[in-house]
Parts: C-alpha cells; sequence; structure tokens
C-alpha cells in the first residue's frame, strides 16, 4: 500500500461515503454529538463541565463519566446487534439481507469488542469507582490522578473505536481477531489495526485502573474493617483487580506481538517462516477467560448487596461467598483451553480442561443457592433492582447449565462455533453480567444523584429485556442443535429462517427495553422532587456508602468511620449509633483537580489515530507530547490542599440540615459548584 | 536486592514519624509501584513463553547457537549489573541528603546502563545488517520481542534517571523526588533480575 509521508496510509478513499448505512450511522453519530456540544455551548455549561467533571479526580464523578461512556457505547453496540438480526432474518436462499458480507464481518466483530471492552468494562468500572470508596470508609482512592487518566484512556479507545466507522474500516476477524486471517496477509486494511489499537490502549487503562483499586481496597480501608468485615462487593471488586492484573499483561503482549507482525514483518502467529498461530489462540484466552469472570464477579457483587438489602436479611452464607469468588477467580485461570477443544490439544489436554470448567459450576452454585437462602423467609420488595435480580438467577442459572453442556469436550466437537454457543456466552453475559449492572445502576443511582429513577419505566424496562432476551436467544440454541454455525452472512436452509425471525423479534422487544431505559432517566430526572432521596438510606440497607448524604459531600466522610460489623451501617442503625459525623471537625487533605488526564487522554487518541493510519510524524510527536505530559505532572507540586475544619463544619451543617428539610439536592448541588 | 533493604529501611525509619495523610500516600505509591512492577513480571513471563514456544522455529535461518557471543553479552551484563550497583550507591547518598553524590552516582548509573543499551543496540544492528533482523524467522522474532522489550524498559529508565537528576538538580533531594528516585530504583533493580532470566533462558542455555 502506498504511503505519504505527510498522511501516510490516509487517503481520502479511506472514506466510505459510497455506502449509505455507514453514512447514515455516521450521520447520526455527528449530529447527536453536534447537539449536545450545541447545548452545552448555548447554555454556557462548558466552564462548569471542565472545572467539575472533565479535569476531576474525584473518584464519583469519574465513576458517573465511566458510566455514561457505557451507555453511550451500549447504544452503539446494540445497534449492531439490532443491524445483525435483521440482516440474518431475511438472508436466507434467495434473499441476501442487505448488508455485504465485508460490512456484516466488521458488525459483528465490532459489537463484540464494543460490548465487552467498552460497556461491560467501562460500566462495572463506574459503578466501583463511586461505590467501593464509600464502602471501605475512605475518602477517595488510592491514586486520584492516575483514576483519571485511566478514564481519559479509556474514552480515547471508545473514540477509536467510533472513529473506524467513518475513517477507514474496521476489523473482519471478529472480536477474538484470530491470525493468520488478522495478519497482513488476509487483512491488509487498517480495520484489524483499529481493533488492536483501541483494545490495547483500553487495556493500558484498565490495567492501571486495576491496580489502583487493588491498593485502594488493602491500604484504604476504615480502621476495623478486616478482611471478613468487608462489603461483599468490596470484596468481588479485590479479586477482579486482581485478576485484571494477573490476565491484561499478556493482553498487552498478545497485541503487541501481532502488532509487530502486522508492522514489522515479523513472524510470532504467520503461517510462514516458523510463526505459531495457536500460540496467539492461547495467549488471547488466557487473558480472554479471566476476562469474562472479570465482568462477572462484580456483578455477582452487586446481586449479593441487591438480594440482602430487598430481602430485609442479612446475606446468607457471606464466608462461602467470598470463598467462591476467589474459588471462581483461581478457576478461571485453568480452563482457556475450553475455548478451542476442536484445535488438536488431543485427549488428556481436553479431559483436564474439560474437568476444569465443569468445576467452576461448584462455587457459582453455592452463591446461586446462597442467594436463594437469603430470599427464603425474606419479606421481599420487588423493587427494579430485585427484579433485575430474580431474573438473573433464573435465567444465568439456565446459561451456566449450557456452560457445563460445553464443557464437555466430545459436545464441544459438536456444538463448538454454532449458534448454540452464540445463545450461551449472551445467556450469561446479558443474563449474569448486564442484568446485574442494570440492578446495580438502579440501586446506586439514588445514591450517586439524590434522586431515585422512576419505578413504573424501569419495571417495564425489564420485562421488555427479559422477554425480549429469552425471544431472542431461545430459538439461537435451537438453530445450534440445528446445526447453524455463528457468524453466517448467507444461509440456504428455509427451516432456519422461522427461528431467526423470532430471534429479531425478541431484538426488537429488548430495544423496546432500551427506549424504556433511556424514558426512565428522562422522567427520573424530570420528577426528581419528588423522587428525592432526603434520608441517604433510601433502601434501608446495609454498608456505610448509605450512611453518608445522597449524594455524598465531596470528601465522603467528614470523620473517618470505624468498623465494629460486617454491614457496619445496619449495625449502627440497629444500635442506635449516629452515623453522621459530629464536630469538632479536623482539616480534611484533598486531591486537586487537573487537566493533564484529559489532556493525555486527547493524546492517546492522537497516537493511536496516527499509528493505525502510520502517519509516522504524528506518532512521534505525540509519544513526545505524552512524556511532556508526564513530566509536566510529575513537576507540579501543587497537586492537592486541606479542606479547613470550618469549611468542612459548614458544609456538615448544612448537608444535615436539608436532610432534616428534605431538600438535599439542593445543598448537595452548591457543594458541587464549590468543590 | 539492595531495593528490598532500602525501602525497608526507609518504612522504618518513617514508621517513627507521625502517621499522617501525606505518609500514607507515600507508602500507597511505593506499593502501588511495587503491584505495577508485579504486573509488569506477568508481562515478560508471556514474553518468556513466546520464546519458549517459537526458540526451534528459526524456519533455515540462523539458531541462537550461530550468533551468540557469551563473551559480548557477559559485558553487557556486567555494564547492567554495575549500574544496579552504581544506583545503590545513588540511593545510600540520597538518604543522607547528599544532593551532589546523589546526582554523580546516578549520573555513573546512566552511562553504564546507556552502555548497556548501546551494546543491546549494537548487537541488533549486526544481526538486522546480516539478513537475520526479526522479520527472519519465528526464533528471531521471539528474540528480538523479548530481548528488545527489555532493552526499551531500560531505555524508559534511563530517560527517567534524567529527568530526576534534572528534578534533583533544580528542586534538591524534596520528599516528592526523594518517593521517585525509590522507585526508580525499584525499577531499576527488577530489570537486573529480567536481564540475569535473559541471560539465562535466552543466552546460556541457547549455546548449549
Amino acid at each position: 500500500m502506498n504511503e505519504t509521508a505527510l498522511f501516510g496510509k490516509l487517503t481520502l478513499s479511506a472514506i466510505p461515503y459510497t455506502n449509505p448505512i455507514i453514512m447514515g450511522a455516521v450521520g447520526v453519530s455527528a449530529l447527536l454529538t453536534l447537539i449536545i456540544l450545541g447545548w452545552v455551548t448555548q447554555q454556557g455549561h462548558w466552564g462548569y463541565l471542565w472545572k467539575e467533571w472533565l479535569t476531576s479526580v474525584d473518584h464519583k464523578r469519574i465513576g458517573v463519566m465511566y458510566i455514561i461512556l457505557a451507555g453511550i457505547m451500549l447504544l452503539r453496540g446494540f445497534s449492531d446487534a439490532l443491524l445483525m438480526r435483521f440482516h440474518q432474518a431475511f438472508a436466507e436462499g434467495a434473499g441476501h439481507g442487505f448488508l455485504p458480507p465485508e460490512h456484516y464481518n466488521q458488525i459483528f466483530s465490532a459489537h463484540g469488542t464494543i460490548m465487552i471492552i467498552f460497556v461491560a468494562m467501562p460500566f462495572f468500572i463506574g459503578l466501583m469507582n463511586f461505590v467501593v470508596p464509600l464502602q471501605i470508609g475512605a475518602r477517595d482512592v488510592a491514586y486520584p490522578f492516575l483514576n483519571s487518566v485511566s478514564f481519559w484512556m479509556t474514552a480515547a479507545s471508545a473514540a477509536l473505536i467510533m472513529v473506524s466507522l467513518a475513517v477507514g474500516d474496521f476489523s473482519q476477524a471478529g472480536w477474538t481477531g484470530y491470525p493468520p486471517f488478522s495478519e497482513t496477509q488476509f487483512s491488509p486494511s487498517s480495520g484489524v489495526d483499529y481493533w488492536i489499537w483501541s483494545l490495547q490502549l483500553g487495556g493500558i487503562g484498565t490495567l492501571l485502573t486495576g491496580i489502583n483499586f487493588f491498593v485502594t481496597i488493602l491500604r484504604m480501608r476504615a480502621p476495623g474493617m478486616s478482611w471478613m468485615k468487608m462489603p461483599v462487593f468490596t470484596w468481588t471488586i479485590l479479586v477482579t483487580t486482581v485478576l485484571i492484573m494477573l490476565s491484561f499483561p499478556v493482553l498487552t503482549v498478545t497485541l503487541a506481538l501481532l502488532t509487530f507482525d502486522r508492522y514489522l514483518d515479523m513472524h510470532f502467529f504467520t503461517n510462514s517462516l516458523g510463526g505459531n498461530q495457536m500460540m496467539f489462540i492461547n495467549l488471547f484466552w488466557v487473558w480472554g477467560h479471566p476476562e469474562v469472570y472479570i465482568v462477572l464477579l462484580p456483578a455477582f457483587g452487586m446481586y449479593s448487596e441487591i438480594v440482602s438489602t430487598f430481602s430485609r436479611k442479612k446475606l446468607f452464607g457471606y464466608a462461602s461467598m467470598v470463598y467462591a469468588t476467589i474459588a471462581i477467580a483461581f478457576l478461571s485461570f485453568v480452563v482457556w483451553l475450553h475455548h478451542f477443544f476442536t484445535m488438536g490439544a488431543g485427549a488428556d489436554v481436553n479431559a483436564f480442561f474439560g474437568i476444569a470448567t465443569g468445576v467452576i459450576a461448584i462455587p457459582t452454585g453455592v452463591k446461586i443457592f446462597n442467594w436463594l437462602f437469603t430470599m427464603y423467609r425474606g419479606r421481599i420488595e420487588f423493587t427494579t433492582p430485585m427484579l433485575w435480580t430474580l431474573g438473573f438467577i433464573a435465567t444465568f442459572a439456565i446459561g451456566g447449565m449450557t456452560g457445563v453442556l460445553l464443557s464437555v469436550p466430545g459436545a464441544d466437537f459438536v456444538l463448538h462455533n454454532s449458534e448454540f454457543l452464540v445463545a450461551h456466552f449472551h445467556n450469561t453475559l446479558i443474563g449474569g453480567v448486564l442484568f446485574g449492572y442494570f440492578a446495580g445502576y438502579s440501586f446506586w443511582f439514588p445514591k450517586i444523584f439524590g434522586f431515585k429513577l422512576d419505578e413504573k419505566w424501569g419495571k417495564r424496562a425489564f420485562w421488555s429485556w427479559i422477554i425480549g432476551f429469552y425471544l431472542a436467544f431461545m430459538p439461537l440454541y435451537a438453530l445450534g442443535f440445528m446445526g447453524m454455525p455463528r457468524r453466517l452472512v448467507h444461509y440456504d436452509d428455509p427451516t432456519w429462517q422461522p427461528y431467526l425471525m423470532v430471534a429479531l423479534l425478541g431484538a426488537l422487544v429488548i430495544a423496546y427495553g432500551v427506549y424504556c431505559q433511556v424514558a426512565q432517566l428522562v422522567v427520573s430526572i424530570k420528577n426528581r422532587e419528588a423522587l428525592k432521596d432526603a434520608t441517604g438510606d433510601i433502601w434501608n440497607s446495609h454498608s456505610l456508602e448509605w450512611s453518608t448524604t445522597s449524594p455524598p459531600p465531596f470528601y465522603n466522610f467528614a470523620k473517618i468511620p470505624h468498623v465494629d460489623e460486617l454491614d457496619q451501617f445496619a449495625y449502627m442503625k440497629e444500635n442506635g449509633i449516629n452515623h453522621r459525623a459530629e464536630g469538632p471537625f479536623a482539616p480534611i487533605h484533598m486531591p486537586r483537580n487537573s487537566g493533564v488526564g484529559v489532556v493525555m487522554g486527547a493524546i492517546t487518541f492522537i497516537f493511536g489515530f496516527a499509528i493505525i493510519w502510520h502517519i509516522w510524524w504524528i506518532v512521534m510527536a505525540s509519544s513526545l507530547a505524552m512524556l511532556a505530559a508526564v513530566i509536566y505532572r510529575a513537576s507540579d507540586e501543587d497537586v492537592d490542599y486541606m479542606l479547613s475544619a470550618e469549611e468542612v463544619a459548614r458544609i456538615e451543617k448544612r448537608g444535615s440540615a436539608s436532610t432534616a428539610r428534605g431538600s438535599s439536592h439542593e445543598s448537595t448541588h452548591d457543594l458541587i459548584t464549590q468543590g | 536486592m539492595s531495593a528490598t533493604i532500602l525501602s525497608a529501611e526507609t518504612l522504618h525509619t518513617d514508621h517513627a514519624e507521625h502517621h499522617d495523610h501525606a505518609h500514607e500516600a507515600k507508602e500507597n505509591v511505593l506499593f502501588g509501584f511495587w503491584v505495577y512492577l508485579m504486573t509488569d513480571c506477568i508481562l515478560f513471563a508471556s514474553l518468556f513463553a513466546t520464546y519458549a514456544v517459537l526458540h526451534n522455529n528459526t524456519a533455515g535461518g540462523p539458531g541462537g547457537k550461530e550468533f551468540f557471543d557469551l563473551r559480548y553479552v557477559f559485558i553487557e551484563t556486567m555494564f547492567l549489573l554495575a549500574s544496579s550497583f552504581s544506583n545503590g550507591f545513588a540511593m545510600l547518598s540520597m538518604h543522607k541528603q547528599a544532593r551532589s553524590a546523589t546526582l554523580k552516582w546516578l549520573l555513573l548509573t546512566a552511562v553504564l546502563g546507556l552502555g548497556f543499551v548501546g551494546m543491546e543496540v549494537n548487537e541488533f544492528t549486526h544481526l538486522v545488517m546480516e539478513g537475520n533482523g526479526p522479520d527472519r524467522s519465528g526464533f528471531l522474532s521471539a528474540f528480538f520481542g523479548l530481548v528488545g522489550t527489555h532493552g526499551a524498559h531500560v531505555s524508559i529508565g534511563l530517560i527517567w534517571m534524567a529527568v530526576m537528576m534534572w528534578q534533583i538538580f533544580s528542586k534538591g533531594l524534596t520528599p516528592a523526588i526523594t518517593s521517585r528516585l525509590l522507585r526508580l530504583s525499584l525499577f531499576w533493580h527488577f530489570l537486573d533480575i529480567i536481564w540475569i532470566v535473559v541471560f539465562t533462558v535466552v543466552y546460556l542455555m541457547g549455546v548449549l
């Protein structure tokens, strides 16, 4: 391919202006962005946005920004899903759907990459950012600035994927990007490079977050909070961070080696000259399988908090829950080969990995029974978070069982690469992961914003999602048994079509669910006065985050609480211990906001775009700019300040007074502007 | 190894001080950097695994036996080990708050480190000139990948060291700078340990 010094591989023909579907998507995305930017400008919110949000190092603000990012990317990933369902429903025999194969391949590759890396990851990272420091009685995370850098690197990577829509193409090699297909020989365009760099740069952000929260949980828990007094959500996050730290470096290496193959003509995974493509598949899943549990374990933690809160009981089997989490984390590292049983490892190796995979059902089963026993004889309240949890228990049990079925190598030889597999992992990722995040979102929303989400629209969203899920994915199990392979752009078997029609219907029902969620947000913001949480403990829950006002002051706790019990806040309420700090207060040490995180995110994006298009001078310039940003930050001595005791007293007084008057929202809004 | 002793020492003396927030934050930073190094360990482990898988895939090109020059690599190794040694002295001077001595030792460390990187670049250049670059075979890809990643780490360490020398020069041994030097020292010794394994697994086992 011709390269120019100024623009690398980039030419005007990289813009797919002949494809109406892509250009339509680009147009809609650009229009939405312009409307939002225009609104912000017209309202004069830029100063506020920059000072209070974009440059914020407050874990609560960063958490909210992560969740917004996940929400936006969910809409993108779900649009891809709808396109595929529409296409497949009409791609039988003489009908060829409406997507050309090279476009269809890009859509399923982008869908997988986006849903795992840019929806699931930022969604739980956002929730954990908000909740974990509050749950452990800390004022912030261990490295507030690094937290901001992590977020902006993730956002920059997500932006890269979005840009691939308008400039060039995306990978056609699936979200797993197996070589030799993903090598230059078979995928010469920049599509695979978009996939590589968005994963690579986002992955580094995730690794930094993992280290950050590992240290936060290990070293910054309130005095008295010993291991077994840690809230169960915090436990699952701690184990998740360990998984991140152990597995993400492997992803970094895997992608780097593929990059070397593509950019420097090296032979790690090529067909010729001593490359070994099985090594890619092994390395990829050494990261990829733990990644499954990285997104799943936090959801387990959320369910545990929710099921206990709305059953009005202590969580059944807290200790076994903790040990089950650790056991799952350990096992997640010894099952990676089940992703490629059919690729010639031999019977003995397959047997080992098959059994190890099946064994994961045991600690998972322990969890399921713990949740059931928590509900047993509880006074269950069917709130939206609880509905998501109940929907999860039923749905995930099915997904788990089909997983055990697939763990039998013999069965896997029949079912691998079929729609059965697609149904199985959507069953666990939607019914397990996504339902959990939705549950957590509606559970902690009042804590985050000071008013709860509308229940009516929440319930509509839940029922649409769960009915839509069963309609969309149960037919795929059947199609798998009927022999339909995954990722088909066209098929000639007319008996498959009715099932795919039902699946399309399911996707449309889910689309209504997504609409309900948007409507829920709009309606709730409109009615925020009526939905206000004046107490800070709207669900009558048990852990420390609920002991603060809603939303909490930016320093979280005026005085760091002392922890005597598991479920400390419930213990305080039962024993009449005052959980609101009283004076005299001490000054609080706080980190200053910094624009360097945003700048580093911008540099990351420019670097990514330039290296994808081989624009070497920008690659060099942005690398130097990144170095300069790091040195600038390291030379800045003015990174923190002391909040005076009088100021703390003033904020606390207003907080408690407004709580009594039932107008906490106003006062906390003021707090935000002072932050 | 000296890193362990030194960091334990500082932690110990610090404990006598008031246990305030700033101090806790400083300890957290050091601990977090340890944790980061462990993740870097995983990164190198993956590269070693890659090398183990590909080390016989010479595809008609040369194997390690043909071009590894143990004497050359031994001198290279000595450069790196000596740089760790002088870095240890830099840390000792730092703890004595001896600014110019710290600078001198760091300068020696950097020069030795530069010698190591220079020798590696020289080895790589020769291989590429002979047509045995990383694009020649799977084995050479793995060799350049593993050894080059280590070299890239050392190079980043050198940039870091240069920035630190400039900071010491302009601001003196402030607590923030001392804390950074401590982490740089950890990083430098860590790269030493990785190199010992590279030397053993790649070069020594390669000529056997």
